[in-house]
């Protein structure tokens, strides 16, 4: 008689999560950076190393300089995706749940939701000129587009079966809306919001490199012509926190919003 | 609350567009505090004549009717579901205080009879859990409590118990049968169980296969309340007998297709 041994094959599917290397994932590679920038192989013209970068970031800090430019960006960033997140979740349902706001907007949308939203950039300046207004506009448009697309889709994907129980109870066009459709498609409509910040902050970038004397995005621009390399650095790094901080924000939102898919 | 339902047919459009019949002429009448099941093998339209009478689909062609007077703050129909139907963002309470909600009840009163129907149906302790905090059994008892809320004149269940497990199956029915003695609502209930069908109802309503008909109405001569013991009597016995015979080929004809 043999006797062989079950293996545990399926051992090496096992992911561990590895904290330590995380940490020193990130460490080591600006560790490896400050390295370079000290040894000066690179001149800091071109690779300003990050504890300069850190130094300048506090000096700006300190003189206000930095908080003028967030602020002025935070402003358009808000206003913009509010806007366009309203809009979008709006114009998601009506699309969604009434069949002549789909027979009216599904083609609008498919028409216009490939246009990259910085080429409409230009005509808004035409129109609405070189001031804030503009500014917001291109935010909003950008976050509409994801928000309508995503509410849309999760409208559709709400359980017929909970619509019949909730008419089974009494309960009209609105009061379907509202309780069943609506929280149906909250999931779908954080995705859209996830979407959006990503977007929000490309355009909000892209439209402070025109005819603005404030924001991170003319922070940048402005650092990079004068060659202000550590500056302009700062910039990048601010974006990168704005970008954290809204998708952690986000989550925190979605987490409150959706008791009832924790766990 | 009777329930009347005159020479009823119902034809959907399938996929392709053809026309398909699901009811045929159902002439049938639930009176007033009657437990009434509706039996036949899967694909008779038993779900659709229940959609019909909750008002969820529109009959092609005959009519129904809810006749008696129903009092003040009082829905006419209430539905049970096979798959529960709970609002998966809504707690034990407020799923059961939904169909008052709809009806504009107070929320005080709201709260007052939600935890009547709560305590009623075992869930005490429950309130703030969410659907899927809960196993099968107790989720279909949430289901029953939001209907029991409203009062309801006409109670309608659709296989309730049949995406249960056995035992709990068994449970619930001794449950809704004591739940049913004290509250004397007119129950339509629709099942495949001959068993089932025959232990709750005071009459068994058969169905064809696809269209359905009325193949034959079986009065049950069980005494009431209903006790386990009974599943033994030459009565209980018979009855199932003479369904299983009705519906014997019907059965056949759907597995060879």
């Amino acid at each position: 008689m043999t006797r062989i041994p079950v293996a545990h094959r399926a051992a090496f599917l096992a992911r561990r999560e590895h904290r330590a290397l995380r940490v020193a994932a990130l460490l080591g590679l600006l560790a490896a950076w400050e390295a370079v920038a000290r040894i000066g192989w690179v001149p800091v013209l071109f690779l300003p190393s990050p504890l300069g970068v850190l130094g300048e970031g506090w000096d700006m800090l300190r003189s206000g300089e930095l908080a003028g430019h967030v602020a002025a960006s935070l402003w358009r960033l808000l206003v913009g995706f509010a806007v366009g997140a309203a809009l979008g979740v709006g114009v998601g349902i009506a699309v969604g749940f009434f069949a002549v706001g789909e027979a009216v907007g599904t083609p609008l949308i498919a028409a216009t939701f490939p246009i990259p939203k910085i080429a409409l950039l230009p005509l808004l300046i035409l129109w609405l000129g070189l001031g804030e207004p503009s500014k917001v506009a291109v935010i909003a448009l950008g976050v509409f587009f994801p928000m309508a697309i995503n509410t849309f889709t999760g409208v559709r994907q709400a359980d017929p079966l909970l619509v019949r129980a909730a008419v089974a109870f009494g309960a009209r066009r609105w009061s379907v809306i509202r309780k069943v459709v609506l929280p149906s498609a909250l999931p779908m409509i954080f995705a859209g919001l996830r979407l959006g910040a990503g977007t929000a902050l490309l355009l909000l970038v892209a439209a402070e490199m025109i005819a603005v004397e404030s924001g991170i995005g003319f922070l940048v621009l402005h650092a990079g012509n004068l060659m202000q390399t550590t500056k302009l650095m700062v910039g990048i790094v601010v974006l990168s926190l704005l970008g954290v901080l809204s998708h952690w924000g986000l989550g925190r939102l979605e987490r409150l919003a959706l008791p009832w898919r924790a766990g | 609350m009777r329930v009347v339902v005159d020479g009823v047919t119902k034809t959907y459009a399938d996929r392709d567009g053809q026309p398909v019949r699901a009811l045929d002429g159902i002439d049938l009448v639930v009176e007033s505090e009657e437990f009434v099941a509706v039996l036949g093998p899967s694909g008779c339209g038993k779900s659709t004549l229940l959609s019909l009478i909750a008002g969820l689909l529109a009959p092609t062609g005959g009519a129904i009717w809810l006749e008696g007077d129903v009092a003040r703050g009082r829905t006419p129909t209430a539905m049970v579901f096979q798959e529960f139907a709970l609002f998966p963002w809504r707690t034990v309470q407020t799923n059961v205080e939904f169909g008052l909600e709809e009806a504009g009840v107070p929320a005080a009163e709201r709260a007052r009879r939600a935890a009547r129907c709560i305590a009623l149906t075992g869930l005490d302790g429950f309130e703030t859990r969410y659907p899927h905090q809960l196993s099968g059994g107790m989720r279909q008892r949430v289901g029953i409590a939001r209907a029991l809320a409203v009062e309801p004149a006409v109670l309608l269940m659709d296989e309730p118990f049949s995406a249960l497990d056995a035992q709990t199956r068994q449970l619930m029915q001794e449950e809704l049968l004591g739940i049913w003695e004290r509250t004397r609502q007119t129950i339509v209930y629709v099942t495949h169980n001959i068993h089932e069908a025959v232990y709750m109802a005071d009459r068994v309503v058969v169905l064809s296969r696809r269209p359905g008909r009325v193949l034959a109405e079986v009065k049950i001569e069980l005494e009431r309340p209903r006790a386990e013991r009974m599943m033994g009597e030459a009565a209980f016995l018979t009855a199932v007998e003479r369904i299983w015979s009705l519906i014997r080929d019907q059965a056949a004809e759907v597995l060879r297709e």
